[in-house]
């Protein structure tokens, strides 16, 4: 299973084993990561799953598009390196991500 | 000795609080009380991805089962609680167990509406609740069935655009003369209306079921307009009764839901409430309502598990809600009972547009088909209870983060 890292806006690290299929909302979530809320459990309909993807994943992630891009626009401290997380499918190319959660999902 | 906090209900609600107790550090036992099979899961997926088969079940779980013994929350699964003794501090499960609480949470959630008309009990007839009732209705998909769905809400709606996209002859019959009339403007609900017949479904508005009938199984639908409509199955959506009963037979405060506070408290200090089944003062909203929505239930059980494990964190969220058809999202935000002036920003044509509700010159609440600005502005709005003229939230000239910055 493909390892995640997720590292929370206080600097503490969580690594996960993540299934495939998952969404990198989900690896958190469901392993009580705390800096993630995913309110509406992956619907794209909250924009509480922001996170940062660090700079050397974010080719294998992809870009925000659509309808994510748009949520994206009005959370909170976005960088250009701002996803939500439960637009992002995991997959064995992202065997190694990393995380980081911004200040406050709201 | 650290105390006991039983949990009534293993739902969005009850798991959230689970959750949340451990989070704000509450170190006694947490008994988690659930009348169906499953661990708490997510229903709003129930009529989306898990109906159509686009998400496995493990997923529509709330949290993994391991999450349970990790965090030490007890689970007593498939047993309904069936009383409450408030003066021993007790809750009586089905069989006779007895579980001692310290401090109780009451969330029991909602049930179906049922319709008691002649045939409502043949096989083929189905409600939408719960995973098992997925699961019937799943049994009955396949090319070229015929599903007559009762209700033109947004759980028959979706079950609609579930179905017809499985190549199910789908008819939607919904007993006021528009669609989505409770909770929206007459302009969304022919929007809906339009998309779903370009999509074939056949919608029927001013109709409603005075029987089903069929020898053992489903055959027909028989309609209030006296017509016949052959069906192999028929979906039922006409809305939710909360789940008070056990808080109503130990003598606590209900009116339309279970009465609590801004923390979840209920007219027993020892006794809060959470989600689908309560009754809050909404703050932004600035009176009291009963809400049915996953941001309810998760942001009202946080309230009420902050409140039980001693670090309050009141309840005044501004609600909000969405809905999933074909490639359509549907945001809303704010509670629009009672606007005096509705007000379209964008094209319906085009598929993307919103309604923004006024009530005196503030925007009160948001209806976004696949306008994310629209919504996540709008929030802020309805939290700032800003005035807009309407002439600016119509122009799109003005781009939502101008009057982001205008007006919040
Ligand atoms: C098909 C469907 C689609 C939906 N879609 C959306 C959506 O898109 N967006 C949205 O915001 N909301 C949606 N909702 C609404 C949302 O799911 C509910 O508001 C939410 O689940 C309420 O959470 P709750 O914990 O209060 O109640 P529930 O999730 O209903 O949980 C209550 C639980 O308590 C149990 N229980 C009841 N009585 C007892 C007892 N005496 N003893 C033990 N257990 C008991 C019940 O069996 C149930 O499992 C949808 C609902 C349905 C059914
Ligand atoms: S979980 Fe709600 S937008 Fe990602």
């Amino acid at each position: 299973m493909p390892k995640i890292t997720y590292i929370e806006h206080n600097g503490t690290e969580h690594e996960v084993d993540v299934p495939e299929g998952w969404s990198v909302m989900e690896g958190a979530v469901k392993n009580m990561i705390p800096g993630i809320d995913a309110d509406c459990g992956g619907a794209c309909a909250c924009a509480t799953c922001h996170v940062y993807v660090d700079d050397a994943w974010r080719e294998k992630t992809g870009t925000a598009e659509g309808m994510e891009t748009s949520m994206l626009d009005f959370a909170e401290d976005v960088e250009e390196n701002s996803r939500l997380s439960c637009q992002i499918t995991v997959t064995p190319e992202l065997d190694g991500l990393i995380v980081r959660m911004p200040r406050s999902q709201h | 000795m650290s105390e006991t906090i039983v949990i009534i209900g293993a739902g969005q609600a009850g798991g959230q609080a689970a959750e949340t107790l451990r989070r704000e550090g509450f170190a006694g036992d947490i008994v988690l009380v659930g009348e169906e099979p499953h661990i708490p899961y997510q229903r709003p997926p129930l009529s989306k991805k898990f109906m159509a088969g686009e998400m496995p079940l493990e997923r529509v779980y709330f949290k993994p089962p391991e999450f349970f013994e990790t965090e030490q929350v007890e689970l007593k699964l498939n047993i309904p609680a069936t009383r409450i003794d408030r003066e021993r501090k007790i809750v009586t499960l089905c069989g006779g167990e007895e579980l001692a609480y310290g401090k109780l949470l009451i969330a029991t959630g909602a049930r179906v509406r049922t319709l008691d008309i002649p045939g409502a009990d043949l096989s083929g007839v189905h409600y939408l609740r719960t995973i098992a009732d997925v699961e019937g209705i799943q049994e009955n998909f396949a090319e070229g069935a015929k599903l007559v769905v009762v209700g033109g809400g947004y759980i028959g709606l979706e079950v609609a655009a579930v179905a017809v996209k499985r190549g199910i002859d789908v008819t939607v019959l919904e007993v006021e003369p528009r669609v989505l009339q409770r909770v929206t403007t007459p302009e969304m609900s022919a929007f809906f209306e339009q998309v779903h017949t370009e999509e074939g479904v056949k919608i029927r508005c001013g109709t409603g079921v005075t029987a089903f009938e069929g020898g053992g199984k489903l055959e027909a639908v028989v309609t209030s307009t006296g017509e016949r409509l052959p069906a192999d199955f028929a979906v039922i959506g006409i809305g939710i009764v909360p789940n008070v009963d056990l808080a109503e037979e130990a003598g606590l405060a209900i009116d339309n839901g279970i009465v609590v506070d801004e923390q979840g408290q209920t007219s027993d200090p020892y006794i809060y409430a959470a989600g689908d089944c309560t009754n809050f003062p909404c703050v932004p909203v600035g009176r009291r309502i009963r809400l049915e929505s996953v941001q309810n239930a998760l942001d009202q059980a946080k309230a009420a598990a902050a409140a039980m494990a001693g670090t309050p964190k009141p309840y005044t969220q501004v609600p909000w809600f969405w809905s999933d058809q074909y490639n359509l999202k549907l945001q809303m935000a704010g509670l629009n009972q009672g606007y005096d002036e509705a007000v379209l920003r964008g094209d319906p044509g085009a598929r993307r547009f919103s309604t923004f509700y006024l009530k005196k010159g503030a925007v009160i609440a948001v209806d976004a088909v696949n306008s994310p600005p629209d919504y996540m502005v709008g929030r802020e709005l309805i939290a700032a209870r800003a005035e807009v003229p309407p002439e600016t939230l119509g122009d799109l000239e003005v781009s939502m983060k101008e009057i982001r910055q205008k007006y919040t």
